[in-house]
């Protein structure tokens, strides 16, 4: 336990600063971008001079942009995200409105892609070059070379709109008014799609990884002790061939855990999931700077959480590891 | 199938446009209407304030008329194209100094108090001259509004304000809003911008963002039997090709506003039990123009604006990029609007030698590698069919030795580009004809406006005469005077081309047949619904 902790506190501190440098990033890029808040807005409804100017001066973007990023990160230091221009609403109210969405939508779709794909890697990599093992690298290389909304868009027309198995987006019924364990069954059948559409692309990569690592671990001297020790074949795969391949795995977690937030607002438009992939692009067509920023404060902080558990599941996994990293 | 075929034939036609669709036959029509059921149809977008008396903009009116009413709504075949909602009857001074409005009586607002001239008088004097988008402009001269009693509101003006003006704002200017919620406080910042109090036959349910809005049946309604529908969901599909797909599985019966892009309007019309319908929206004309920056020293000289003109092929724009839904435009009013459009106005056939002529004319000769000058070229992103004309425009002006080099920006950034920073040479933007040319079409043309303001003149254009003209025009009483100089207007324009106005365009309904009473009025989109009933 000590172990973790050490870990913790050396990664918080390093947190800080990568928080930081993403925030003040993230304001000058927005703040490069033509247009602000204001011209995103006046868009749908035109206006004269004086209408404009007022907006401006109600949205506080008369303020100079030091002026402006400096009283972002003195409402920050007291936990403060401040105010959406776009939606008129405490940007907190906004995100944790949105975050589980996202978060449900993540935690599936990975499971999804590392459970299945490791397992079905385990199944390729137990025989080497059979025919299931051909058959399922070169299924899964297919699968990784389709695009994100490709999939989506197909398995909403095939499972959605012909036939009508599924809902075809959102994340529950609208306006249905379900309790309890009928609204989790009914946001669980939602989901169905979105989560294949995002899962299955790292699916193929979860298992390509899996198959990969067996194949170098087979011509390890400890697999051929064990076969000489008599174990059966069964247990050479799962406890010593698997168990070591699946190290590499728990790192691409921590890495892919990015790039599914990423994933998730192609996947998020195709299926009118309302999380923080879709809310950010609007935050990003709107000009809302401060909204944007709340969303990729919130996505860096989760990104960093799960790299930290992936760590101490390493230390865990491999007692090598933790030990170096604690001493240093 | 065969609805659709005639809309776009008609749609061809131009000038017969409004006449044929309002002849068009919409199954369900005969049928009497049935009461009950949910309504569930796709938006597209959220907007940040429902105030639709603060926010005139059709995004607001989309959600926000089924809730809060106006003084009257565009018809058919009322009077001045025109049917009572608030008020019942309303009369101009002959000297334009005020204008006075008959109200409806038993009318009461959604939480029960009953709806009065002080509504309108608050409504007009604290939120439509200073605070709305267009009001602001249409009401400036507004000085104050008497209530002799509960259902008489007389509007006084310190300027002389054609009556004509104010009657055609009507539809879209005069939603008028409780003065017992929105005296207190700041108006801006009142909770009732975004959860709206009215007077309409649908009353705010919630609001769940990014996923739907939820307006109940106002069971107080003062229309009789009305509203037929219990519920209406605005379910959020920010994608385009979701609008599509939700409509084929069943889960939406209506996608307004051209929810479904026009090249899916084809496949969509074959599938059975769906209908399209290009009806319903005549009081929402949209502008194809091209906006032009007359800094430009080759720009100023009419010679090149005309070869530009000349060099369009208005008709090759409407069926290739608007597939037929749309009609080519001769001046700066449309031609399906039934009071101001003249035809009698300079025109410009599709003619590439003549408008190579007027550019040698104009002395820019072509160089060596073919090109006379090279420009910028700046589409407007808003709808797919300016970024497609932006394409199409940069081959058609290659045709005549001009280089024309695509800037393609979002949303902020054209605005910025365009209306603040001026770096563009051509524009190509979506202006909204909004009934009358004073309410958002002069100033496309007028001088001396500053800069930054949206959808205006920001090309540096000046003309005195046209100043004058629209000047005169907008302190000229009589109607038919009033009209008569507003075609002036269009014959100038078109004439001296400050902006290049090249086809006229509206929105596409795709809804179940379940769905009656669609498309009954000019902006049956953004009307109040109270007859649309659904067939069990």
């Amino acid at each position: 336990m000590n172990r973790a902790l050490t870990l913790l506190r050396r990664r918080l501190i390093g947190s800080i600063f990568v928080l930081l440098i993403v925030v003040v990033g993230t304001f000058l890029l927005l703040e490069a971008a033509p247009g602000d808040a204001v011209d995103a807005y006046i868009v749908s409804t035109g206006g004269d001079a004086g209408m404009i100017e007022l907006l401006r001066h109600r949205w506080g973007l008369d303020q100079s942009e030091l002026t402006r990023l400096a009283n972002y990160l003195w409402a920050l230091l007291h936990l403060d995200l401040g105010q959406s221009v776009t939606f008129s609403r405490p940007i907190r109210d906004v995100i944790l409105e949105r975050l589980p969405n996202t978060l449900l939508l993540m935690v599936s779709a990975t499971a999804l892609s590392f459970g299945l794909g490791s397992a079905l890697g385990i199944y390729a990599g137990a025989r080497p070059g059979s025919f299931r093992d051909r058959f399922l690298s070169i299924g899964s290389l297919a699968l990784y070379a389709v695009p994100g909304f490709w999939l989506g868009l197909v398995l909403s027309v095939v499972f959605a709109v012909d036939l009508r198995w599924l809902p075809i987006g959102g994340i529950e019924t609208l306006a249905s008014d379900k309790t309890g364990l009928d609204r989790a069954a009914d946001i669980a059948i939602h989901l169905v799609l979105p989560v294949s559409a995002l899962g299955f692309i790292y699916l193929a990569l979860y298992l390509r990884m899996m198959r990969a690592g067996m194949a170098e671990v087979w011509r390890q001297d400890f697999v051929l002790a064990a076969r000489a020790k008599g174990l059966s074949r069964r247990r050479i795969v799962l406890a010593h061939v698997a168990r070591n391949a699946l190290l590499p795995l728990v790192t691409m977690l921590g890495l892919q855990s990015a790039q599914m937030l990423g994933g998730s607002v192609v996947i998020e438009s195709v299926f009118s999931v309302p999380g923080l992939g879709r809310l950010a692009q609007e935050a990003v067509a709107s000009r809302d700077t401060p909204l944007l920023l709340g969303i990729i404060l919130t996505s860096a902080v989760l990104v960093i959480v799960i790299n930290l558990l992936v760590d101490i599941a390493y230390a865990f996994l491999d007692p090598r590891v933790g030990a170096s990293e604690a001493r240093a | 199938m065969s609805d659709f075929t005639i809309s776009r034939r008609t749609m061809l036609a131009g000038s017969a446009m409004l006449l044929a669709s309002t002849a068009m036959p919409i199954s369900g029509w005969a049928q009497t209407p049935k009461k009950g059921g949910r309504l569930v149809l796709a938006a597209d977008s959220e907007p940040r304030n429902l105030n639709p008396a603060i926010v005139a903009s059709n995004g607001v009116f989309f959600i926000s008329s089924k809730i809060v009413e106006t003084l009257a709504e565009a018809s058919f075949d009322g009077k001045d194209g025109l049917a009572p909602r608030l008020a019942l009857s309303w009369e101009g001074s002959a000297d334009g100094l005020s204008a006075t409005f008959k109200l409806r009586d038993g009318v009461k607002w959604h939480d029960g108090k009953p709806f009065t001239s002080a509504d309108v008088a608050f409504s007009a004097l604290q939120i439509w001259k200073p605070l709305q988008n267009l009001g602001r402009t249409v009401f400036k001269d507004l000085a104050s509004v008497d209530t002799p009693d509960d259902l008489t509101a007389v509007f006084k003006f310190a300027k002389p304000t054609p009556f004509q003006l104010i009657r055609n704002a009507l539809p879209a200017l005069s939603s008028v809003v409780p003065k017992h919620i929105y005296e207190i406080g700041k108006i801006e910042d009142n909770p009732a911008n975004n959860a709206p109090i009215g007077t309409g036959p649908f009353k705010f349910g919630e609001y769940k963002a990014g996923q739907y809005y939820r307006l109940t049946k106002n069971t107080d309604y003062w229309g009789k039997d009305e509203p037929y529908l219990d519920e209406i969901i605005y379910q959020v599909l920010p994608d385009r090709t979701s609008a599509a797909s939700a409509l084929e599985a069943g889960e939406i019966q209506l996608a307004a506003f051209s929810a479904v892009p026009l090249a899916d309007l084809d496949r969509i019309s074959k599938v059975p039990g769906l209908k399209v319908i290009s009806k319903g929206y005549e009081g929402l004309t949209y502008q194809l123009v091209v906006e032009i920056n007359h800094r430009r020293k080759e720009l100023a000289d009419v010679k090149v604006r005309q070869a530009i003109a000349h060099a369009i092929d208005k008709d090759f724009v409407v069926k290739t990029v608007f597939l037929g839904y749309a009609a080519a435009a001769t001046g700066p009013v449309p031609k399906n609007d039934p009071q101001f459009y003249t035809a009698d106005v300079p025109t410009y056939a599709f003619d590439v030698a003549k408008a190579n002529a007027l550019l040698d004319e104009a002395g820019y000769k072509k160089g060596a590698d073919g090109n006379r000058f090279s420009l910028k070229l700046l589409p407007a992103p808003y709808f797919n069919e300016t970024k497609q004309f932006g394409d199409y425009l940069r081959q058609a002006l290659a045709a005549i030795g001009i280089d024309a080099e695509l800037v393609n920006n979002d949303l902020a950034a054209h605005i910025k580009a365009v209306y603040t920073d001026h770096a563009f040479d051509l524009a190509v933007g979506p202006p909204v004809f909004r009934g009358d040319p004073a309410i958002s079409t002069t100033i496309l043309v007028q001088s001396g406006i500053p800069d930054g303001v949206p959808f205006s003149n920001q090309g540096g254009y000046k003309n005195d005469a046209l100043d004058a003209l629209i000047a005169k025009a907008s302190e000229t009483l009589d109607t038919t005077a009033r009209t008569d100089l507003y075609k002036e207007f269009q014959k100038e324009v078109a004439a001296d081309l400050p902006l290049i106005n090249v086809a006229e365009w509206s929105f596409i309904s795709v809804a179940r047949d379940t769905v009656g009473n669609i498309a009954n009025n000019p902006r049956w989109a953004v009307s109040n619904w109270a007859d649309t009933y659904l067939e069990s």
